[in-house]
């Protein structure tokens, strides 16, 4: 008796061996595709430098500076005099704190701790540093939707996938970064208090609801998407006590936190955004009551009461619903804010706000830019989507419903492609999990019937002759596959399990197998070198697009040549000279995209930024540049303008310069100044600058500040991003004097002249003729006098 | 040179570097310079140092440097320990360095290096700065002294007009007095000032004065009383680069795990005349040397041999305008700026880099010491204020600084990588330094390299805890009410997962048990010894005895158990199947001895137990999918 029982606790010490194995390989897992999710971002590092990227990143760069010398209350408190002047922003209020936060708590622990990291180098690495929490977060989302296997996958998938990384590399020091580790977070809390119906993770996931509101606008995503998973949850009869408590506590402490973020403030219960969540709160309430007085009456009552509610509830909804109709309709916008009625019809940005339309990132999408973006994952979709129909459960339905929803999204702008690509990687996750389940098990099977087919030949010599036949025409590939086999081997535990089967399964000329997909041997191999295959694509392409595609820091850029890497630093070489070389308080102008580089770099005032808040001063500086140059100099002067930038790429190549731009600061600020006409600047529809373009054009501001002096380079004039000679090419500026241009000619910096002295008469003179001249759009010409 | 002073104050720009050869500590008179030949050399006017060197030799440039080589008698009757050497105020507050070197007798012999100090003799004028230059011997009646004097003026150069365009040359004014001004007798004197080539736009004309080629001499005049002075104004092109640093902070730091790192925060200006109106790229492009000739566009510095990890950025980030050479003697940074220099303009910029410990950190006398240059390498820069900072790794004691030349001292605490106590930083504070400032200092302290380990152990007992504490959370019951309805459920499940392993041992020592028996019958069907065969059965049923005794009380512990409601089913249909699969096996198996007891043909069993074989396969398998499920609960 003594041997079995050795043997029975060797048995279970090995299960629990396995499963301590299984624990610790997924940990290790886990912790290496942290290092992949962050390593992989670190491209542009190695292949540039340690440097904020583009141009919002500046912007959270110097908040984070400032945050790190003043204090957490000045930065609440910040009026920024540096940018919009003359109006200033309060950026305190008007900014996404989380980003910010999360960087300064980083930089002041590791600073405490004496580990002398600058802002600079915490707020470059992150990005990586989140997204590798990201994939941690997808795991645990994924885990509590599928399991161990699929949650592995998932994260894997999520931490080399280009879309996201094309916001996080190392750098890309943007709202995102913190953002979607945010957004997966609070899902998996969601998703975790519907699985277990603990209060505890209810708390948690309103705290983590409450940091995406920090980092992020699109926290609304979650704040509609789910609501409109318990929604689908009551419609579809799956109401449970934990779906109350998943929602019902995020609802009403979400808001609260959400309340605390002065940019949202009392938006999070007045804005049409919101509606959707308070609207499902009161439903599944009702749907709670009624589920309790269901318990307590007898079916035959609870008809009876069932008819009287309902008629009562619904006079009741009906007058809520009118209420609200009339609240909404009420506001001019019907309550939503422009970008998110942009999500919800298409066209809206195009036909309403120019400033919007105007971002390259708020465009729809174009087909190849999914294939760029997320790649192969596209076509395991659907295969997840099935699986997660098998068998639907609160948390499948949640990813099938997420996924859906971010597509329609991402369909609309670009940017958003970002939300996808979590979707897309947790049910290409599950969907590579499920097919590797069902293909390896196949495999198991077979293999271990093939094993013992052939330690059962030699005894068994009364095999059925049919047996015999076929086991010959497959010993040839048998030979292969005991070899390749072993390598498919996902795990050290399968292996062992499949080779006490081997050794343990009797001969069994059965083919048929009752409760278990069994795939024929050659398919199984076949679909895991298929996938593997395709796996390998997924991981080149991504390694491809982290290091090609998505890393470069825009502000440096590089081109091989035959001599080798050039390296084009007009940008900084600009900024610099700007902050060494001209007085602490100059304004300087310039199109709107450069304003946050040049507060952060050159540290001088600018006039417009990134953060496009108000139309009419970006229209302002729009029309100046539009307008001739004497129109322009007033207009720069009445905004105490000293210095005017302008991007240009005509020498070098660089297409997105500030001609290819103009086209846009004429549309806006034609919308806002009526005497600027698109039309003017476009010879038959078409946009030029060469010697067909109409004489507006060649006298606008813009026009000549990046052409002056530009024909003595070649003595042609030949711009090299339009491809043809400039129109216009001998000229004198007359208000306007060149104080510097970089080294490739990409930035060139005018000042303006100052005024000169002149006869009283004569300028009274001016002034009156000026006015009876222009009349009506004078007036409007120029809104600062 | 940075700011050029209003332009009448141009007598103040004049750098001067005056030797004065003295007799006596009290009788001046005794004292006669036979000769004093003043070279000022605006070659070495390369940049805007003047030096002068008076054997009395001079030379000048924004920096000048004289050289005044000096033949002094003494012609008293008592032998004299000092020379006295002066100069006036305007000039003695732009002196960045003075030298003077000795040689005793007619012929040239060892020269020595005599030590300088600032004096006041009394009666002396009081817009003159006296040096005395202390003779190692004193000089007796009759003999000659020939004295070398190395002056170095800053800021005396000044650009006139002060504002120029880009296209334009630069000028400069240079002052001095054409008379060697000394409080002895001068018998014969010459100054050569060296001009860098170019246009000269004028001098002061003088009978003796001569300008040949580049150079322009006044003298030699003969037979001067003590302190005359003759005013000397020269106006040149120089567009020699005039780099002025208002501001360098060097921070040397020493880590004893074998690197020097040094990193260079510098202020740049170009001290020359400031550009007026506008900067054309076009112009500067085309013709560089044309348009833009006062400007410079690089700095070389001269790093020394084996420097490594050499970066060079501002605080927007990396510059990647800059060239490396190096090799056994040196390495050569040249640097460029972001945009080239014109009058007036600034930058800033860190250069940085390493260096092997043991080329600069010494062990001697139970002291380590630190051998390294003070200036900074950038060659020809003006640096307005020179600040070193020497940090020591933490945990160094007994710190003592020796500097070649006085500078402002003080000590600090810097807190870097995981300090608790702090680096000791040895502050050096030096204004107008100049590249003859380049020489060595030592910093001396005590270390001991039992702390070089504090750092790493430090680490590895922050993880050592957080493993402990990790292990200790995991193991330990932290809740805190023992008989809430949650943590008895808990308890319970714990339970339950752990007979619910047992049981599943159970059933794998079931399938062994099954395993043996097919065994068995595969001897049988080999050897067709049917009694090892029958002895197999036997102790197979005992096993299947002992082991569904063993089942029985945690079955009905499971079955209790409230938490096993998701589990319990499948156990039951797992002992269910297992049961049938028992019995199938052992009918089975009695059919098969049965039959060979019979001796029935081999073709015969098979088709008896066929049928039987095939429902064993699949029960056995359903049976392993149920214990497979089950231990994924």
């Amino acid at each position: 008796m003594a041997e079995p029982e050795a043997s029975s606790a060797a048995a279970n010490g090995g299960g629990r061996l396995r499963n301590a194995f299984g624990g610790v390989l997924s940990a290790f897992t886990l912790l290496l595709i942290g290092v992949l999710a962050f390593s992989i971002r670190l491209f542009s590092v190695i292949k540039y430098e340690s440097v904020i990227h583009e141009f919002d990143p500046y912007f959270n760069f110097r908040v984070t500076q400032f945050l790190s010398k003043n204090g957490i209350y000045e930065f609440w408190n910040w009026f920024d005099d540096r940018t919009w002047y003359p109006l200033g922003r309060v950026i305190g209020g008007t900014v996404y704190p989380g980003l910010t936060l999360t960087a300064g708590t980083i930089w002041w622990l590791l600073n405490s701790l004496n580990i002398p990291l600058s802002v600079e180098t915490v707020c470059v690495f992150t990005a990586p540093i989140f997204s590798a929490y990201a994939s941690w977060a997808t795991y645990l989302l994924t885990k509590e939707a599928k399991g161990t296997g699929a949650g592995l996958m998932a994260a894997a998938i999520l931490a080399m996938v280009p879309s996201y990384i094309s916001r996080s590399v190392a750098g890309s020091y943007d709202n995102e970064a913190v953002a979607i580790f945010a957004l997966i977070f609070t899902f998996y809390l969601y998703v975790k208090t519907l699985n277990t119906g603990s209060l505890f993770y209810a708390t948690l996931n309103a705290l983590s609801y409450f940091y995406m509101v920090c980092s992020w606008g699109g926290y609304t995503f979650i704040i509609n998407l789910i609501p409109m998973h318990v929604l689908l949850c009551i419609v579809t009869g799956r109401y449970s006590s934990r779906l109350y408590i998943a929602y019902a506590p995020l609802v009403i402490l979400g808001t609260l936190l959400a309340a605390l973020v002065p940019v949202v403030g009392f938006n999070a219960v007045m804005t049409s955004e919101h509606f959707a969540s308070f609207l499902v709160f009161i439903i599944l309430h009702v749907v709670a009551l009624v589920y309790y007085i269901k318990g307590l009456l007898t079916p035959r009552l609870f008809k009876v009461a069932m008819t009287l509610v309902i008629s009562v509830g619904l006079a009741v909804c009906f007058a809520v619903v009118a209420v609200l109709v009339a609240l909404v309709a009420s506001s001019p916008t019907k309550g939503w804010s422009g970008r998110s009625l942009s999500l919800l019809d298409p066209t809206y940005a195009s036909k309403y706000i120019p400033i919007i339309a105007s971002v390259s990132e708020h465009q729809p999408p174009t087909w190849p830019s999914y294939f760029m973006d997320i790649n192969v994952l596209a076509f395991l979709i659907p295969a997840g989507i099935i699986s997660c129909f098998l068998p639907l459960s609160d948390a499948s339905s949640f990813m099938v419903l997420y996924l859906v929803t971010a597509v329609y999204f991402s369909g609309v702008m670009v940017r958003l492609m970002l939300v996808l690509a979590p979707a897309a990687c947790i049910l290409s996750g599950i969907a590579l999990s499920e097919v590797f389940g069902v293909l390896t098990r196949s495999l198991k099977f077979q293999l271990s019937k093939l094993f013992d087919d052939s330690s059962s030949a030699v005894p068994a010599s009364g095999d059925s002759s049919s047996e015999s036949s076929t086991n010959s025409t497959k010993s040839e590939n048998r030979n292969e596959k005991s070899e390749t086999a072993p390598k498919e081997k996902p795990s050290k535990k399968n292996r062992k399990k499949e080779k006490e089967m081997a050794e343990s399964v009797p001969v069994k000329p059965n083919k048929k197998e009752k409760r278990l997909l069994v795939l024929p041997f050659e398919l199984s191999v076949m679909g895991i070198l298929l996938l593997i295959v395709l796996g390998g694509f997924y991981v080149v392409h991504c390694v491809w697009a982290a290091a090609e595609a998505y890393s470069a820091p825009s502000i440096v850029l590089t081109s091989r040549s035959r001599d080798g890497l050039h390296v084009f630093d007009d940008f900084r070489e600009a900024y610099a000279w700007l902050s060494h070389n001209t007085d602490v308080d100059d304004k300087v102008a310039s199109w709107w995209d450069y304003g946050y580089q040049t507060t952060a770099m050159a540290n001088r005032t600018v006039i417009v930024d990134n953060n496009t808040w108000n139309n009419t001063h970006i229209a302002t500086v729009g029309t100046a540049m539009s307008s001739p140059e004497k129109a322009a100099w007033e207009i720069f002067n009445s905004l105490d303008v000293k210095y005017v930038l302008v991007v240009f790429g005509g020498l070098v190549g660089y297409p997105s310069d500030d001609i290819n731009k103009f086209l846009w600061m004429v549309r806006i600020g034609g919308g806002v100044f009526p005497h600027i006409k698109e039309p003017d600047y476009l010879r038959d529809g078409q946009y030029r600058v060469d010697a067909q373009a109409t004489p507006t054009m060649l006298n606008c501001l813009m026009y000549k500040l990046c052409y002056y002096r530009f024909v003595e380079t070649d003595g042609k004039g030949f711009d090299r991003v339009r491809g043809y000679e400039i129109g216009k090419k001998h000229f004198k500026l007359t208000h306007f004097e060149e104080v510097f241009t970089t080294h490739h000619w990409m930035v060139r910096i005018y000042k303006l002249k100052p005024q000169k002295n002149r006869v009283r008469g004569k300028l009274k003179k001016l002034k009156s003729g000026a006015k009876s001249s222009s009349t009506l759009a004078a007036g409007r010409k120029n809104p600062w006098q | 040179m940075a700011t050029p002073p209003p332009p009448l104050r141009r007598a103040t720009m004049l750098l001067v570097a005056i030797l004065v050869g003295v007799i006596a500590s009290t009788a001046s008179a005794d004292l006669v310079i036979t000769r004093a030949d003043r070279r000022v050399s605006a070659v070495d006017l390369t940049s805007h140092i003047v030096r002068v060197l008076a054997s009395l030799k001079v030379r000048c440039s924004a920096l000048f440097l004289c050289f005044h080589f000096v033949q002094v008698e003494n012609v008293g009757p008592d032998p004299v320990s000092q020379v006295l050497i002066s100069f006036p105020n305007i000039q003695a507050k732009n002196l960045a360095a003075i030298r003077a070197f000795g040689t005793e007798g007619k012929v040239k012999g060892q020269s020595t290096v005599l030590p300088i100090e600032v004096v006041q003799p009394s009666g002396a004028p009081p817009e003159l700065t006296f040096f005395s230059a202390l003779l190692p011997k004193p000089l007796e009646k009759g003999k000659i002294l020939h004295l070398d004097v190395l002056t170095v003026f800053t800021h005396s150069l000044q650009p006139f007009p002060e504002e120029i365009t880009q296209a334009e040359a630069q000028l400069v004014v240079y002052q001095d007095s054409a008379h060697y001004l000394s409080p002895y007798p001068v018998k014969s004197q010459s100054l050569t000032i060296r001009l860098p080539g170019g246009r000269v736009e004028s001098y002061t004309r003088h009978p003796s004065a001569k300008l040949v080629d580049s150079e322009l001499k006044y003298g030699a005049s003969e037979d001067l009383p003590p302190f005359s002075y003759l005013p000397v104004i020269v106006h040149f092109e120089n567009n020699n680069p005039f780099a002025v640093a208002k501001e360098v902070i060097r921070e040397i730091e020493i880590s004893h795990w074998g690197n020097v790192q040094i990193t260079e925060h510098y202020t740049i200006t170009h001290g020359g005349a400031k550009l007026k109106g506008e900067f054309s790229r076009i112009d500067y492009q085309s013709r560089p040397y044309v348009r833009g000739v006062s400007s410079f566009r690089n700095l070389i510095a001269r790093l020394p041999p084996r420097a490594h990890s050499i970066y060079y950025r501002d605080e927007i980030g990396n510059i990647s305008t800059s060239h490396l050479w190096s090799d056994s003697k040196k390495t050569q940074l040249e640097i460029e700026p972001r945009f080239p220099l014109f009058g007036g303009w600034q930058t800033t910029f860190t250069v940085g880099y390493g260096l092997q410990l043991q080329d600069f950190v010494f062990y001697s006398d139970g002291k380590r010491f630190l051998n390294i240059t003070f200036g900074s390498p950038m060659e020809e820069i003006l640096i307005e204020k020179l600040i070193v900072r020497v940090v020591l790794p933490e945990g160094s004691k007994d710190i003592e600084v020796s500097a070649p030349f006085p500078t402002k001292q003080w000590q600090e605490v810097k807190y870097s990588h995981l300090d608790i106590v702090g680096r000791p930083v040895v502050v050096l504070e030096k204004p107008d330094v100049i590249p003859e400032h380049n020489l060595y200092f030592q910093v001396y302290y005590k270390f001991n390299n039992i702390s070089l380990l504090q750092e790493p152990l430090m680490l590895i007992t922050g993880f050592f805890l957080l493993f402990v504490a990790c292990i200790v959370y995991m193991r330990t019951d932290m809740s805190i009410s023992k008989s809430s309805p949650s943590y008895l459920a808990k308890l319970q499940w714990d339970e339950v997962q752990a007979t619910v392993q047992k049981i599943q041992g159970l059933f794998e020592q079931c399938l062994a048990v099954h395993d043996k028996l097919e065994a068995s019958l595969r001897d049988l069907s080999r050897t067709g010894d049917i009694q090892s065969c029958k002895a197999a059965r036997k102790a197979a049923d005992a096993q299947f005895k002992e082991l569904s005794k063993e089942l029985k009380p945690l079955l009905t512990y499971l079955q209790s158990s409230p938490q096993s409601y998701q589990i319990w089913p499948k156990v039951e249909e797992l002992i269910t199947k297992e049961r049938e699969m028992q019995e199938k096996l052992m009918t089975r198996h009695s059919t098969v001895v049965d039959s060979f007891e019979k001796k029935l043909r081999g073709q015969d069993i098979e088709n008896r137990i066929a049928l039987q074989q095939q429902k064993i396969a699949a029960l056995r398998q359903e049976v392993e999918s149920l214990l497979e499920y089950i231990s994924e609960i």
